[in-house]
């Protein structure tokens, strides 16, 4: 597949590999924000590839893992409802919640179904007038214009049945938040490729400086990745802190203007809770007043409920690069993607989901020491 | 989740918010909105996520990072040669 299987070549990849190799001469440590370059890079075993000096952290960037208990005991809430169909991406329906999944929630009868994209959410609800049709809108940078475009077809076309449950994070404020903490231990940054096709990355030019990081913004597939890393360790060993465009083919530097422009009609900026982190000032969205009419919360009057974290999990600490799965003891024991005890064993993207699968051994020499 | 996948542009229909493409990812087809990506024309890969066109791929953007690969790898047989 073209844009594809080019990106992939492994002779290509180890040339790559031997360029980093070749550059590095103190040890680094370059965190991938993005929960899907996180699954390549267990996937197609990049870091093993690195020279050892090379530790790869890997970010908060599974919309997922970080979508907080109390807006997954909503969604609960909402979809046992008996008037309500409960749209979902799939990877959602696992995430446990304080009572149970939606899985559990659909066992028991509730409507729940999983959906490609937003619009077919909306879709539903107009072929269901009867019914109330609710999307979890769950996601990071890149999917919240489809998730505005949804909501403002719902305005224009008049669908009153649709609602969406707002749980949408933004990621430099986690960056910030990740750079602020006395724990961290992250040099450099790879920035999501998808995130920044949307946002453009003007924004991360004030992270890098005020944090004197480096930032790459970088694709998906195993090259682009390796080239990522060359960028940034380059930049670590010389001592800057710019931001570079590893995916130029997809992101420009102000981004999808169209996409943004809707974003912004739709959404306004909040401080939202982070599953495993806390609360981050400024760092979502939820729904402007205008299209409060289109707020789940609000229409099933779940807004005011809080809970708090079950603390035996350490997910908070992977998310942030602090720990590894398995230094966690009840990672591949008591906690599996059958069972998972929190959010980064649940998504395929969620970092212990991604060594349970690719990489279930204990004796990784890249562990960060403690 | 932030998963995009290229697929080229095969057809459009309708305009504006309502502008919507077929799209082929290797062989299989599959309809994505187009209203986020305006400039877009028959024939172009388009990055797809969540039923939506995010991005037009750079054909120029693309073929220059195809090509720093393969002259890092050339670098290095030289360097393995010397």
């Amino acid at each position: 597949m073209k844009y594809v299987d080019e990106y992939r070549d492994q002779v290509q990849a180890e040339r790559l590999a031997q360029a980093i190799a070749r550059i590095t001469t103190r040890p680094w440590s370059i965190m991938e924000m993005c929960g899907g370059q996180t699954h390549s890079i267990v996937k197609y075993g990049i870091d093993e590839l690195l020279p050892t000096q090379i530790s790869l952290l890997h970010g908060p960037g599974c919309p997922v893992c970080v979508t907080p208990l109390e807006m997954v005991d909503k969604a609960l809430q909402i979809a046992a409802r008996p008037e309500v169909i409960f749209c979902s991406f799939g990877d959602m329906l696992r995430v446990p919640g304080s009572g149970g999944d939606l899985f559990s929630v659909k066992a028991m009868g509730g409507d729940v179904r999983i959906v490609y994209s937003p619009l077919d959410a909306l879709k539903l609800a107009r072929e269901n007038p009867l019914r109330q049709v609710v999307f979890f809108a769950v996601g990071f940078e890149t999917t919240a214009p489809a998730n505005a475009m949804a909501v403002f077809q719902a305005h224009t076309q008049k669908i009153p049945n649709f609602t969406v449950l707002v749980s949408h994070v933004l990621v430099p404020p986690a960056i910030a938040a990740l750079l602020d903490a006395p724990d961290n231990r992250t040099q450099g940054f790879l920035a999501a490729g998808h995130v920044c096709t949307v946002m453009g990355f003007e924004e991360y030019f004030r992270l890098a400086d005020r944090y004197h990081v480096p930032i790459v913004v970088t694709g998906f597939e195993p090259l682009d990745i390796l080239q990522g890393i060359l960028l940034c360790v380059r930049q670590l060993e010389a001592g800057h802190a710019e931001v570079e465009n590893q995916y130029a083919r997809s992101v420009q530097r102000e981004g999808n203007r169209p996409a943004q422009a809707l974003m912004e009609k739709v959404f306004r900026v909040v401080s939202r809770k982070w599953r495993g982190v806390g609360e981050i000032p400024r760092s979502g969205y939820c729904l402007r007043d205008e299209f409060s009419a289109y707020d789940a919360e609000l229409r099933f009057g779940v807004a005011d409920y809080h809970i708090d974290e079950d603390s035996e999990c350490i997910s908070g600490l992977v998310l942030r690069g602090v720990k590894r799965p398995h230094e966690c003891p009840a990672f591949g024991g008591r906690c599996t993607p059958e069972r998972p005890l929190g959010a980064t064993m649940v998504s395929g993207e969620g970092t212990c989901a991604a060594y349970y699968r690719y990489r279930r051994r204990q004796n990784d020499p890249r562990a960060p020491q403690s | 989740m932030c998963l995009a996948v290229p697929g080229k542009l095969l057809s459009i229909t309708g305009e504006g918010e309502s502008r919507m493409g077929q799209v082929s990812f290797g062989g299989v087809g599959k309809e994505a909105c187009l209203a986020f990506v305006p400039e877009v024309k028959v024939g172009d890969y388009v990055l797809v996520h969540a039923g939506f066109a995010i991005s037009v791929l750079d054909e120029a953007e693309a073929a220059q990072t195809l090509e720093y690969f393969r002259q890092i790898g050339e670098l290095g047989d030289l360097e393995g040669k010397g």
